[in-house]
């Protein structure tokens, strides 16, 4: 085994000492837009679930169309679109805000997905026995039905979100200096591939908080 | 208003329901006293159940009145939230909230709908759940429970908010043998206190002991009802003598 240019590859003291900062920067933004998109995108699939639930025809099929187009829209495409063909109709944006809109609309389209799938599978029952006490459609959904549902909603929802906020690194087609993006500049203007192992650790510090946040949460609410 | 011990709390006419284009009762008229125990029987599909949920609203009627204490609250403008605080419904399958103890399955309508402060809502619940013996169960959540011993906890948070009638829909159909008395005693307790309640239930033995009427109904409509000797001891209708005879030769 060659070592010594396995070290100086990847693990090489110099690059690390000239680079990390730049890959802190990037890890940093890529916190960033994957915290808005999570915020934004849970949101977002809450209330559409919660609109779809008041049963109105025409509502819902605006929100069965904007989930169904949404699941099939490649990410990338979305941020592509958004960043490129909205300025020709004088909507310009930053590479930040195309990739937090289009993540977030991709995970609002799959929340809400997951959202409605919990509340329909819970019993009836709930909701008849709390406007049996004369508690609202609005209460009896609030304090019975989403606690219920919520808690069904959990593992699908957290394998979804880390799925979602790990495309931020598709950002780096339009220019998102996001910890991908970052590394691999890094990678070609060092001539070392160590960049790209900063990258690989700063990703799994990233992320592996969220995965296992998510296997608390759904252990907690079992 | 003042009103007689005899006038009727709760008075159904000419009751109609239907599903889409199956229709479930077909002229219902009926009345409930005060502190009266009406027990309906019938096979099923005969719209015991629908009646029972027509009566707190659950579900819309299709044509009739209901008149409760002189309101019709089948009319379009009625407050039906401040009317089921005063029509208690008991469910087949308990329906409690999973996510709360047997304490909080009571105490939710007592602070959201009544909005009692915590203390007086938390004393009544109590109140409920010891008036059903499940007072020693108070923190367990519903998974915790037996079944007899989750329908107890729903009869509390029914009677919690002092209604003026509670609905029974087949209370012990779900339960284990061994566990119906517990419930069925529950019931009789309630009944002692005066309770005015409408049990929907093949609990004949529990019928014969504890109705004041029994109303026996078929294909929507009430074919005959009379005092649990009338209609167990001498039924009038073939169909009712039909049917008690399916349910005793059941055992």
């Amino acid at each position: 085994m060659n070592t010594q240019g396995l070290i100086f590859s990847f693990f090489n003291p110099d690059v690390i000492g000239k680079y990390y900062p730049f890959i802190l920067s990037g890890m940093w933004v890529t916190v960033q837009v994957g915290a808005a998109v999570v915020a934004t995108g849970l949101a977002l699939g809450f209330l559409l679930a919660y609109a779809r639930a008041c049963g109105l025809r025409p509502a819902n099929f605006l929100i069965v169309a904007f989930a169904d187009v949404l699941r099939s829209l490649p990410p990338l495409v979305g941020i592509i679109l958004l960043f490129f063909a909205f300025p020709y109709i004088g909507i310009s944006m930053s590479a930040f805000t195309a990739t937090w809109l289009a993540l977030s609309l991709v995970l609002a389209a799959f929340a809400e997905e997951i959202f409605w799938a919990g509340l329909q599978a819970t019993p009836k029952g709930l909701m008849e026995a709390g406007r049996s006490t004369g508690m609202g459609w609005g209460q009896t959904m609030w304090y019975v039905v989403w606690p219920h549902a919520l808690k069904l909603t959990i593992p699908p929802l957290t394998n979804r979100v880390i799925a979602i906020v790990k495309n931020t690194a598709l950002g780096a087609v339009v220019g998102l200096a996001e910890v991908v993006n970052n590394a691999q500049s890094a990678t070609s203007s060092a001539g070392s591939a160590t960049p790209l192992t900063l990258c690989a650790l700063g990703s799994l510090a990233i992320f592996l908080p969220v995965v296992l946040a998510g296997r608390y949460i759904e252990k907690r609410f079992r | 208003m003042l009103e007689s011990p005899s006038q009727a709390i709760l008075s159904i006419r000419g009751l109609h329901k239907a599903y889409g284009g199956n229709t479930v009762l077909k002229g219902v008229d009926l009345d409930v006293h005060r502190g009266e125990l009406v027990f309906v029987i019938g096979p099923s599909g005969s719209g015991k159940s629908s009646l029972l949920r027509c009566c707190n609203v659950l579900e819309p009627v299709t044509a009739g009145s209901i008149l409760f204490d002189g309101e019709d609250i089948t009319a379009p403008r009625v407050n039906l939230n401040a009317v089921r605080q005063k029509i208690g419904m008991v469910f087949q399958h308990f329906n409690l909230y999973p996510h709360m103890t047997a304490l909080e399955n009571v105490m939710l309508a007592l602070r959201k709908v009544q909005k009692l402060p915590r203390p007086e809502a938390e004393r009544r619940a109590r109140e409920a759940l010891a008036q059903v013996n499940m007072l020693d169960r108070a923190t367990f959540y519903p998974d915790q429970l037996s079944g007899g011993q989750q329908q107890r906890v729903g009869i509390a948070r029914s009677i919690a908010l002092r209604p003026r009638i509670v609905l029974f829909d087949e209370p012990t159909s779900a339960l284990d043998p061994e566990l119906v008395g517990s419930v069925l005693e529950a019931m009789r307790g309630l009944k002692a206190t005066g309770m005015t309640m409408i049990v929907v239930s093949h609990e004949m033995g529990f019928a014969r002991a504890a109705a004041d009427r029994v109303v026996f109904m078929d294909g929507g409509v009430i074919l005959e009802q009379g005092t649990p000797q009338e209609i167990f001891e001498q039924p009038r209708h073939e169909r009712t003598r039909a049917f008690l005879s399916s349910v005793t030769t059941r055992h």
